[in-house]
């Protein structure tokens, strides 16, 4: 496993996403209310960029005509088909069981604590204040 | 089906006058769905002698019943009430031929059951008429046709479903049009045989308003039969609309699963006609398995239309495990007034026909 | 149901025939260079006149992004306007050899004013070519006619069919009547001189009928599903009107409409084709030889069965020489050449559907 750091942690702000590359892979970092989440960036029914779908909240309903907003839970939408992905879990809201993108561990770590490597050095500077969102591929 | 004349005796004396003195007594209010002398409308061992398609219940009994060692059978009068314009005079009729039916076929003969006709134009005499008539139990479901005026799955056809559901009713949607629209999305065929093709698809329609709108999550206990719709169109629908729903569901949130096991778990078809090749087993079997549910098949003659020769109502590849469920398991569950009073034996069919 | 590796990479390498691409306009005014003044005039002042309440809008808007790609957004214009885009994220990336245009709309085909519609009719075709043909030669244009307007239509057709850059001709299937009534044949007379198929996109402009024949649907669920409903009942009218007897080198292809509705509708045919037979005696053959013979089926959108197995069994029933690839760019739909199929294909099977069936239907080098 590998971890690299991919972001300071400012740099996703709350509701939105981060694309970044890591081993050549594309990964969406999502910061939902201050928790960070990684999604491979290819929605596994037909490999479409499923992090630059919409993040929003689930819809439920009580019954026929009625509409309701789940805040709690924020879903992808995969701009190709339209498939809502859990961002927390990678779950297909529609098949839980069978489907499911690919996540990746995120952790944020005081810039202390990391090793320099190759994004650190190029662009920002570390200091104790900073977070960094590492993610581990 | 009963002649106008044969239910002057069972509508009001208002309307017996306006039966008279109109002239409507007449008319055989024959659907144009079903033209009398048509190869479709009436098998020729099943005419009567007259030419008509079939009619009494001595014929009934001879050729529907007993060959095929029936316990039940379900009858349908497809009755042109329906078509007409006047909501009240669609609803003293109807209101007629289902009490002829109670009287001339199911009194006379402790096999039969039967449909409740409504007219579809004013929900409220529909309603009206189910909560009369649904005391009797021996009628098991409401009867509807495939081609209306609006897609049946519609919000304001919902007092309707609530009284089906309310007394233990099924829905019954059964081929057959009031022409209200063209049959076709872009417009009128000019063959009758076109128009019956065309059918198949507007079940596929019906079938999808019961699921976008919602009626099975509002009337959880509901079930649907489609009758001489055809079933091979199934697997298609399944696939399509459960693939569409992950992708269109905020729309319609309330479908809370997969169309396919709504489907599976609410809809009914009848047997007849098989639209598959004649004698084809493999192919048959293979669609079944596309269909992927064991309960969904009721087994039916569709009498007297023409759909099988002789006896051969069973078709090549439906697995033997799969007939009792057919003949009797999937029909006793799909319509529990027919296990009160009933006697059905182990191997016996539990049939719908039309009556037309 | 994720996506299997050892499927993904197999048509990377195929090179592939896009069957139903959509070309867009920058902005609408792009189509005016190529109508008349008059033309022009009328457009801006009256603007289409179409058979629904809503001016310019569909009336069940589509889900995301107006049912466009989200990544497909150029920085100007809508999806499917700008060709460089288009070059890049699809017919590059995807190896995409030839793509067959489909111009849906402002075409003619929907216009309830038929001098209209011929004047907009010219001018689509006009654009295509400069706007997309000409400067990228992998796409071939649709000669698109106003179907109820059958004299016009033929015009059109004998005008622009000696040029090699239209690939077929584009009518409505949602027309006013069933396309099997006498009156359309005179555009199948021509196409079957021409040697050109006619193409048969789902439309969701009405041509004067409910989508259902039980009137409109409530969602944009029973819209979307109403197209295979449509073309099964085109189908139905071209086979029984005797069509295909009257026009046996007539190419018919359905596009975007599914396929796996084609077994089921085609064995309902023949069975009831045979017990009424006496009403329609022209009909000499079983419907289903007619549909094997002339009709071709785009494969988008796929449809995903629980077991994969099962689509295949449908392509065996429907025939692995009647099916075309198609992706549909830009729509949300979309379907990508390397995912598109879930179960295991033969190479002959993939070089069939990808390529080969469309190369001899639209005779491409």
């Amino acid at each position: 496993m590998k971890r690299q750091v991919v972001a300071r942690a400012g740099d996703v702000p709350p509701g939105e996403c981060k694309l970044v590359t890591v081993a050549g892979r594309e990964i969406g970092v999502f910061n939902i209310g201050g928790q960070y989440f990684a999604l491979a960036n290819r929605c596994p029914h037909e490999g479409g960029p499923l992090c630059q779908g919409r993040i929003g909240p689930l819809v439920t309903s009580d019954g026929p005509g009625t509409y309701r907003l789940d805040r709690d839970r924020e879903l992808l939408r995969c701009p190709w088909h339209g498939w809502e992905f859990d961002i927390r879990t990678g779950q297909s809201w529609c098949d839980p069981k069978s489907t499911r993108a690919r996540q990746f561990q995120v952790t944020v770590e005081a810039g202390e604590k990391l090793v320099k490597g190759p994004y650190v050095a190029e662009t920002f500077p570390v200091s104790v204040e900073e977070e960094y969102v590492v993610v581990e591929v | 089906m009963p002649s106008a004349t044969a239910l002057l005796p069972y509508v009001d004396e208002f309307w017996r006058d306006q039966i008279v003195d109109r002239h409507i007594d007449r008319y055989p209010f024959t659907l144009t769905s079903y033209p009398p002398n048509s190869p479709l409308s009436a098998r020729p061992d099943w005419r009567q002698p007259s030419g008509a398609p079939a009619g009494d219940l001595d014929a009934i009994r001879r050729q529907a019943l007993d060959p095929f060692g029936s316990s039940i059978a379900i009858c349908n009068v497809l009755h042109g009430a329906v078509a007409l314009f006047n909501e009240d005079m669609a609803m003293a009729l109807c209101s007629a031929v289902n009490d002829w039916v109670a009287k001339e076929l199911l009194d006379r003969e402790p096999r039969l059951r039967a449909s409740i006709l409504v007219p579809l134009h004013n929900t409220e005499l529909a309603v009206a008429e189910i909560e009369r008539v649904a005391k009797d139990r021996r009628f098991v479901q409401v009867l509807l046709f495939a081609m209306n005026e609006m897609l049946l799955g519609r919000r304001n056809y919902w007092p309707i479903y609530a009284a089906a559901e309310k007394h233990g009713l099924a829905i019954g949607i059964h081929a057959g049009s009031t022409y209200r629209h063209a049959p076709m999305a872009s417009g009128w065929p000019a063959h009758r045989v076109e128009d019956y093709i065309a059918q198949s698809a507007a079940f596929e329609s019906q079938l999808l308003s019961f699921l976008a709108e919602g009626v099975f999550q509002k009337f959880t206990s509901l079930r649907l039969v489609l009758i001489e719709s055809g079933f091979t169109w199934l697997p298609n629908l399944l696939w399509r609309t459960s693939k569409g729903w992950r992708g269109m569901r905020p729309e319609t949130p309330w479908i809370d699963r997969s169309p396919a096991e709504i489907v599976r778990e609410h809809v009914r078809v009848t047997l007849q006609p098989v639209d598959a090749p004649k004698g084809d087993a493999r192919t048959l079997t293979q669609a079944l398995e596309h269909i992927g549910s064991d309960r969904m098949l009721l087994f039916s003659t569709d009498y007297p239309h023409w759909q099988f020769d002789g006896d051969d109502v069973l078709p090549d590849g439906l697995p033997a495990d799969l007939v009792k469920r057919v003949l009797v398991d999937n029909p006793t569950e799909t319509y529990p007034r027919l296990r009160e009073g009933a006697q059905i034996g182990d191997n016996a069919a539990t049939q719908k026909e039309a009556v037309r | 149901m994720n996506i299997p590796v050892r499927h993904a990479t197999a048509a990377a390498k195929l090179a592939i025939v896009d069957c139903d691409i959509h070309p867009a306009f920058r902005k609408p005014s792009d189509l005016y260079p190529f109508m008349a003044a008059r033309w022009r005039e009328h457009m801006t002042t009256y603007g289409e006149h179409l058979r629904q309440g809503l001016s310019g809008q569909l009336q069940w808007p589509r889900m995301m992004a107006a049912g466009l790609r989200v990544d497909a957004f150029p920085d100007e214009g809508p999806p499917g306007s700008d060709l460089e885009l288009m070059r890049r994220q699809h017919l590059d990336a995807n190896g995409v050899e030839h793509g067959m245009l489909m111009q849906l709309s402002k075409g003619g085909m929907e216009e309830r004013n038929l001098e209209f519609a011929a004047a907009l009719s010219h001018a689509i075709n006009e654009w295509q070519l400069e706007t997309f043909v000409k400067p990228e030669p992998r796409l071939r244009a649709g000669i698109v006619v106003p179907q109820e307007d059958a004299a016009f239509a033929v015009k059109e057709i004998e005008h622009r069919a000696a040029d090699r850059s239209f690939a077929q001709i584009i009518i409505s299937p949602r027309s006013s009547d069933p396309l099997g009534h006498r009156r359309y044949w005179p555009i199948f007379e021509a196409a079957e001189l021409c040697n050109l198929p006619i193409a048969l996109h789902v439309q969701g402009f009405s041509g004067g009928h409910a989508s259902t024949s039980s009137g409109w649907p409530t969602y944009y669920m029973e819209e979307h599903y109403a197209a295979t409903t449509g073309m099964q009942n085109t189908v139905t009218s071209l086979v029984f009107e005797g069509v295909f007897e009257r026009f046996p080198k007539l190419k018919v292809v359905l596009i975007e409409g599914g396929f796996a509705w084609a077994p089921a509708l085609c064995w309902r045919m023949d069975k009831h084709w045979e017990r009424m037979r006496s009403e329609t005696p022209h009909v000499t053959r079983p419907p289903s030889e007619y549909i094997r013979e002339h009709v071709w089926f785009t494969t988008q959108p796929i449809e995903e069965p629980e077991n994969p197995q099962h689509l295949a069994e449908v392509i065996e029933w429907i025939g692995w020489d009647r099916l075309m690839f198609s992706t549909d760019y830009p729509h949300w739909d979309f379907d990508h050449p390397q995912h598109t199929f879930k179960f295991a294909m033969t190479e002959t099977q993939k070089s069939k559907v990808f390529r080969d069936n469309a190369r001899a239907l639209y005779n491409l080098p």
